[in-house]
C-alpha cells in the first residue's frame, strides 16, 4: 500500500518519452484540428448548393467507429500495398515508398494526421454553432466602417468566437488526451512503448506488456485521471469566464 | 476530402483477395465482388459479434434513458440544495472517459465474477453515457413552459398523467436525441470491450472484426465490408440528430 507504485512509476525508463510523446500528441492534434476547423467552420456558414451535402460528409468520420477507421489507416499507409505510397510515387512528391507505421520518424506524424482527421467534425460543428451566434449587423457595421474582411475578421469574428473556441480547444484536449484506438491500432507493429501516450502506455504495462503489473497501471491511471481533472477545472473555469461577460 | 478514405474501404471490400497483394495497388477493383459483404453476412462469427453489440447497445441506451429521464426533469423543474454540485458531478463524470477508468473497472468486474458478461459491458456502457443524456435531456425539459403544465393541473390531470400525457410527447425530440447518441457510443466503444470481453464469442463488432486482419490472416475486404456494414446504419442515425449533438456536447456553455 501507500505509495510505492507512484515511486515505481517515476522510477519507469519509458516514462519521459511516453509524456513527451502525450504532449506532442494532444498539442499537434488539437492545434492543427483547430486551424483547419476555423476554415472548414467559415466556408459552411456560408450559403452554396450541396452544402447539405458536405455537412453529412463531414458526420462520416465523427459517426463511424475509430477502431475502424483506424484499421483503415493501416491498410492505406500499408508500405506495399497501400494507395498512399502508391499515390505519392505516382505524383512524383515520393522517390520512394516509406514505411508510415514502421519507421520511427514518420509513426506520430501518421498517426497525428488520423487523429486531426477524426477530430475535426465535432470541432467543425462546435466552432459552426459559434459563427452562427455572431449576428449579422456586426459585419454590416463594420463593412459600413470600411473595415477590411482580414480585419473584420481578426476584429470582430475571432473574439466574438472566443466562447466557442475556449470550448473546442477544452473538449478536445480532453478527447485526445483520453483516445486510444488510433495509437493502439496504428502502432501494433511497433514493440516497446517508444511510441505510446499515457493512455496506451497504461493500458500494455497492465494487459499487454511483459510487466502485466495492474497496481503500476492503476497508479498511472489516478496521475490520468487528475491531469484530466485539472482540464475540467479549466473548462468550468472558462464557461464561469462567459457568463460573466454576458 | 473527408470520404475519400472511406471510398476506399468501400472499394477495398470490393475487390476479390487476390487483388489485395497486386503491386502496385490499384484503386478500383479489376473484378467487382459484392459478393463479400454476403460472406461477411453469413459468416457465424459475424452474427454472433453483431447480437452481442445490438444487445449490448440496446440494452444500455434503455438503461440510460430511464436513469437520465427522471435526473434531467427534477433538476430541471425543481430548485435544491446540491443542484448546481450534482450538475457538476454529472459533467464530471463525462471527462473521466473509460480509458482512464479501464484498469480499476477491470479489476471490479473481476472481482465480481463479470468479466466476458453482457453485464459488465451494458452497466459501464450505460455509466459513461449517463452524463451526456442527463445534460441534454435537461435543456428539453427545461424549454417547455411550466405554464401548460399547470393548465393541465388545473384541468385536473395528476401529476402522473401531466408528465405521460404532456412533458412526454413535447420532449420526444430530446428522448430521441439522447437515446441515438446513447445507442451510437455504445455500438462504437472499443476500449472497454477489448479489456472485459476475452471470449470470442462475446465480442461485440468493433473488437470482433479486428481478427479478420491480424499478424496471421489478412481479410482486408472481409474486414472492410464489416466495417461498412457496421458503419452505415449508424451515420444514418447520427444525421438524424447531428444538430442537438453539439449544443448537447458543449452542455449549456454556447448560447
Amino acid at each position: 500500500m501507500g505509495t510505492r507504485n507512484y515511486v515505481r512509476l517515476a522510477e519507469q525508463e519509458a516514462l519521459p518519452s511516453v509524456v513527451a510523446n502525450t504532449v506532442v500528441w494532444v498539442a499537434v492534434v488539437v492545434a492543427v484540428t483547430l486551424l483547419v476547423s476555423l476554415a472548414l467552420a467559415q466556408f459552411l456558414a456560408l450559403e452554396f448548393p450541396g452544402r447539405r451535402v458536405v455537412r453529412w460528409a463531414l458526420i462520416v468520420p465523427w459517426a463511424a467507429s475509430l477502431v475502424m477507421t483506424a484499421k483503415l489507416f493501416v491498410w492505406i499507409y500499408d508500405y506495399y500495398f497501400g494507395i498512399l505510397n502508391q499515390a505519392l510515387v505516382a505524383l512524383g512528391i515520393l522517390a520512394a515508398p516509406v514505411d508510415w507505421l514502421g519507421d520511427d520518424t514518420t509513426v506520430m506524424g501518421a498517426m497525428i494526421a488520423v487523429g486531426v482527421f477524426v477530430s475535426l467534425p465535432f470541432t467543425t460543428y462546435v466552432l459552426l454553432a459559434g459563427l452562427q451566434t455572431i449576428p449579422g449587423e456586426v459585419y454590416e457595421a463594420a463593412r459600413v466602417d470600411g473595415a477590411s474582411r482580414w480585419r473584420t475578421y481578426g476584429s470582430v469574428t475571432l473574439p466574438l468566437l472566443r466562447p466557442a473556441l475556449l470550448v473546442a480547444i477544452v473538449l478536445n484536449v480532453i478527447y485526445v488526451f483520453n483516445s486510444f484506438p488510433i495509437v493502439w491500432t496504428l502502432n501494433d507493429r511497433n514493440p516497446g512503448f517508444s511510441h505510446d501516450t499515457l493512455i496506451t502506455y497504461m493500458y500494455k504495462i497492465a494487459f499487454k506488456s511483459a510487466l502485466r503489473d495492474v497496481g503500476l497501471s492503476a497508479a498511472l491511471g489516478v496521475v490520468n485521471v487528475l491531469a484530466i481533472l485539472l482540464a475540467v477545472v479549466v473548462y468550468l473555469r472558462a464557461v464561469r469566464w462567459r457568463d460573466q461577460e454576458a | 476530402m473527408l470520404l475519400s478514405p472511406y471510398l476506399v474501404m468501400l472499394l477495398t471490400a470490393l475487390k476479390p483477395a487476390a487483388e489485395l497483394r497486386a503491386t502496385p495497388p490499384r484503386l478500383l477493383p479489376g473484378e467487382w465482388q459484392p459478393g463479400t459483404f454476403l460472406d461477411v453476412l453469413g459468416d457465424a462469427e459475424f452474427q454472433g459479434w453483431l447480437s452481442v453489440s445490438l444487445v449490448v447497445a440496446l440494452a444500455s441506451t434503455v438503461l440510460v434513458v430511464v436513469a437520465a429521464a427522471p435526473a434531467a426533469y427534477y433538476t430541471a423543474r425543481y430548485r435544491f440544495r446540491g443542484r448546481a454540485a450534482f450538475l457538476f458531478l454529472v459533467l464530471v463524470t463525462q471527462m473521466f472517459a473509460p480509458t482512464a477508468l479501464v484498469v480499476g473497472l477491470y479489476r471490479q468486474f473481476f472481482e465480481l465474477g463479470l468479466i466476458n458478461t453482457y453485464a459488465a459491458l451494458i452497466l459501464t456502457n450505460a455509466g459513461f453515457n449517463l452524463a451526456f443524456a442527463v445534460w441534454i435531456l435537461r435543456a428539453f425539459f427545461a424549454s417547455i413552459p411550466r405554464e401548460i403544465e399547470e393548465a393541465a393541473a388545473v384541468d385536473g390531470c395528476g401529476r402522473l398523467r401531466t408528465l405521460i400525457g404532456i412533458v412526454l410527447p413535447l420532449s420526444l425530440p430530446g428522448i430521441v436525441t439522447a437515446a441515438v447518441f446513447a445507442f451510437i457510443a455504445a455500438w462504437n466503444e472499443y476500449i472497454v470491450a477489448l479489456t472485459l470481453m476475452t471470449d470470442p464469442a462475446m465480442k461485440p463488432l468493433t473488437v470482433g472484426i479486428t481478427t479478420y486482419v491480424t499478424a496471421y490472416v489478412q481479410h482486408w475486404n472481409s474486414l472492410f465490408a464489416a466495417s461498412i456494414l457496421a458503419i452505415v446504419p449508424v451515420v444514418v442515425l447520427f444525421a438524424l440528430v447531428e444538430r442537438y449533438l453539439v449544443g448537447g456536447l458543449t452542455a449549456g456553455s454556447l448560447k
